[in-house]
């Protein structure tokens, strides 16, 4: 009975949170509510998740209305596989958030700071499970608007003018989207997601439908900041708190990922995308430029939030590669590459937050001789940095393993080739880390041996044993990325 | 359908360019907000202008009423209005946040303070 009621149930628990959150007021209180409210939606993703596996995709009419005059809630593979990812990082971020968040904000922050965590979990979460073109537009300004707000609670004044600059950007984004969607709505009449699949095929207006591609395309395109739309990335994650670059860079541009798909595969179709409009080249080469200038960019970054930063956008690009062509293995390999990605970098942005904690900010000065001070954290950063590189026996490389399979497969064996010498890039900048680390004396500001509290570094580490853990055992990402893969091509005409 | 009568369209894209180029080509932080406003507002239009039918009424159902409007762009819009409200309070809250730490809100003489301060990085 309370199954049936999950899919709204795994939205709804976070978005109650918040102002339950508001009330309390005290800082500890605040903490346990936000982190529950998390853990039960992880709970309830993982459940999901199970259900959907045995059973097929399940429905949900909320206020009974049916669709597509309500709006539903819709759970299958793929947006499964994506509420485990949102809902556990966001329980990773929570319970790390109150040793960190506490160094990093002032105390009377510290309630505000948690309400703010739930919004952005919520909205993220909403956006996913939504069948409703407009309702993902609501949660996609819910989710947006509560990052903006973490990021501005940086400490540096930078992070002021960060998101400031993420709000401009992320609403002609948002607003892109909706014009996008209004577009879709003129002409079919419809804001059901697969409700509109269907209807597409016989609208008259197809110049319409294809203004409605091209905006909704842009839109997602800034929100998940593909090259050239990534300016916002590298400063909104290198000055927001340590426990917000982690939950924004595992989980805000992965949803996005997310949306495209849904509508370039489970709404506009296959044809329209790849035949009529050129749409597959254009994704192919941005998102080879994107791997390539943002993989060299982030060789020259002496602070190492923003090295990671400049990296997460090299790796949307291997995403956006793996949707770019279209086909079962390419298509697993962005979704699987969607789920690694978002554990390795959630587990290094949580890493650097106890460096900067210890050491006062994550440099490449303040990280010599981390080997020594802090050996627990540095193996760890090794670990994940590893699987950003795509080192056999971590998750990096069973999404790039896939890559290339879909690339041997589509027979561009350049573009196999592509990947693997790109990611000797990443290995230059992990390697920067390893020479800083290990083979550098400390200098004599740093501070003497010790490890981040327990607090932050449990949920830093569960998230770097993770990215071994999915690297080894790959049924369940492998499984469940290879069905979403089925889904999205096999939903098409 | 003469070019004319489709002037809420062209309303629309006047709107929507006028709205976005403002804020590309404005330093200011608070002129970029208004250009920010001005291009969601656009979007407003482009939903309502074509829910309206001319001699159109509520959709209740009564004698003498054939004709109905569809209600939905305008619940949509409504939501929308809210999230652009939402939307203008923070990027102004965060306007003035900016302007208290660096005592400007002239993004180019912002850029340069954070030069100064050696934080270019």
């Amino acid at each position: 009975m309370t199954l049936a009621h999950l899919p709204a149930l795994v939205v709804v628990v976070p978005l109650l949170a918040a102002p339950l959150v508001v009330l309390v007021r005290r800082a500890a209180a605040a903490w346990a509510i936000a982190t529950a409210a998390c853990a039960f939606s992880f709970a309830a993703a993982i459940l999901l998740s199970a259900e959907v596996a045995a059973h097929g995709p399940m429905s949900y009419h909320l206020g009974n209305w049916p669709p597509p005059w309500g709006i539903e809630y819709r759970v299958d593979a793929l947006s499964a596989f994506v509420l485990v990812l949102v809902s556990g990082i966001g329980t990773a971020s929570a319970l790390y958030a109150w040793r960190s968040a506490a160094a990093e904000l002032s105390r009377d922050q510290l309630y505000l700071y948690y309400v703010m965590h739930c919004l952005c979990v919520a909205g993220l979460l909403g956006m996913t499970v939504t069948g409703d073109a407009f309702n993902l537009f609501v949660f996609m300004e819910i989710a947006s608007l509560s990052s903006y707000v973490l990021i501005a609670l940086g400490r540096d004044r930078r992070a002021l003018l960060a998101a400031y600059q993420y709000l401009i950007l992320g609403t002609i984004g948002a607003t892109f989207y909706v014009i996008g969607v209004g577009l879709l709505y003129l002409a079919t009449g419809t804001l059901n997601i697969a409700d509109l699949a269907e209807r597409l095929p016989q609208t008259a207006s197809t110049r319409a439908v294809l203004a409605a591609l091209a905006f909704i395309t842009v839109g997602v395109s800034l929100k998940l900041a593909l090259f050239p739309l990534h300016f916002w990335l590298p400063n909104a994650y290198a000055y927001a708190p340590s426990a917000v670059t982690a939950l924004l860079a595992a989980t805000a541009t992965k949803v996005s990922v997310y949306v495209l798909l849904r509508f370039y595969f489970g709404v506009f179709g296959l044809r329209l995308v790849t035949e009529t409009l050129p749409m597959a080249e254009i994704l192919l080469v941005l998102s080879l430029i994107a791997i390539v200038t943002a993989s060299l960019v982030a060789l020259w970054q002496e602070n190492l939030k923003r090295l990671f930063a400049y990296s997460s956008v090299a790796q949307i690009g291997y995403i956006t590669l793996g949707v770019s062509m279209a086909s079962p293995d390419g298509l697993t390999a962005a979704v699987v590459h969607l789920f690694n990605h978002g554990i390795t970098k959630g587990a290094l942005f949580l890493l650097l937050g106890g460096v900067a904690l210890r050491a006062g900010g994550a440099t490449m000065g303040s990280v010599q001789g981390l080997g020594r001070r802090m050996p627990l954290t540095s193996l760890a950063i090794v670990i994940a940095g590893l699987s950003l590189i795509g080192v056999p026996g971590t998750a990096g490389f069973v999404s790039k393993w896939y890559l290339v399979l879909g690339a041997i497969e589509a027979g561009r064996w350049w573009l196999a080739g592509f990947v693997v010498a790109t990611s000797l890039i990443a290995v230059a900048y992990v390697w920067r880390f390893v020479e800083a680390a290990y083979l550098s004396e400390p200098g004599p500001a740093t501070p003497g041996r010790g490890e981040a509290p327990a607090a932050m570094l449990a949920p830093a580490l569960a998230l770097a044993a993770a990215c071994v853990f999915f690297g080894l055992q790959t049924s369940w990402t492998v499984g469940s990325a290879r069905r979403a893969a089925e889904l999205l091509l096999g939903g098409v005409p | 359908m003469s070019a004319f009568g489709h002037y809420s369209y062209w309303i629309t894209v006047l709107l929507m360019v006028a709205g976005l180029y403002i804020v590309i080509a404005r330093g200011n932080l608070i002129k970029k907000l208004v250009g920010l406003s001005i291009f969601q507002t656009s979007v407003y239009l482009l939903y309502i202008a074509p829910g309206k039918l001319i001699g159109g009424t509520a959709p209740i159902i009564a004698d003498g009423f054939r004709l109905y409007t569809n209600p939905l762009p305008h619940v949509l819009i409504l939501t929308a209005i809210v999230v652009g409200v939402a939307t203008l309070a923070l990027g102004l809250a965060i306007a003035v946040r900016i302007r208290e730490a660096y005592g400007s809100i002239e993004e180019d003489e912002i850029l340069a303070a954070d030069r100064d301060s050696g934080g270019g990085a």
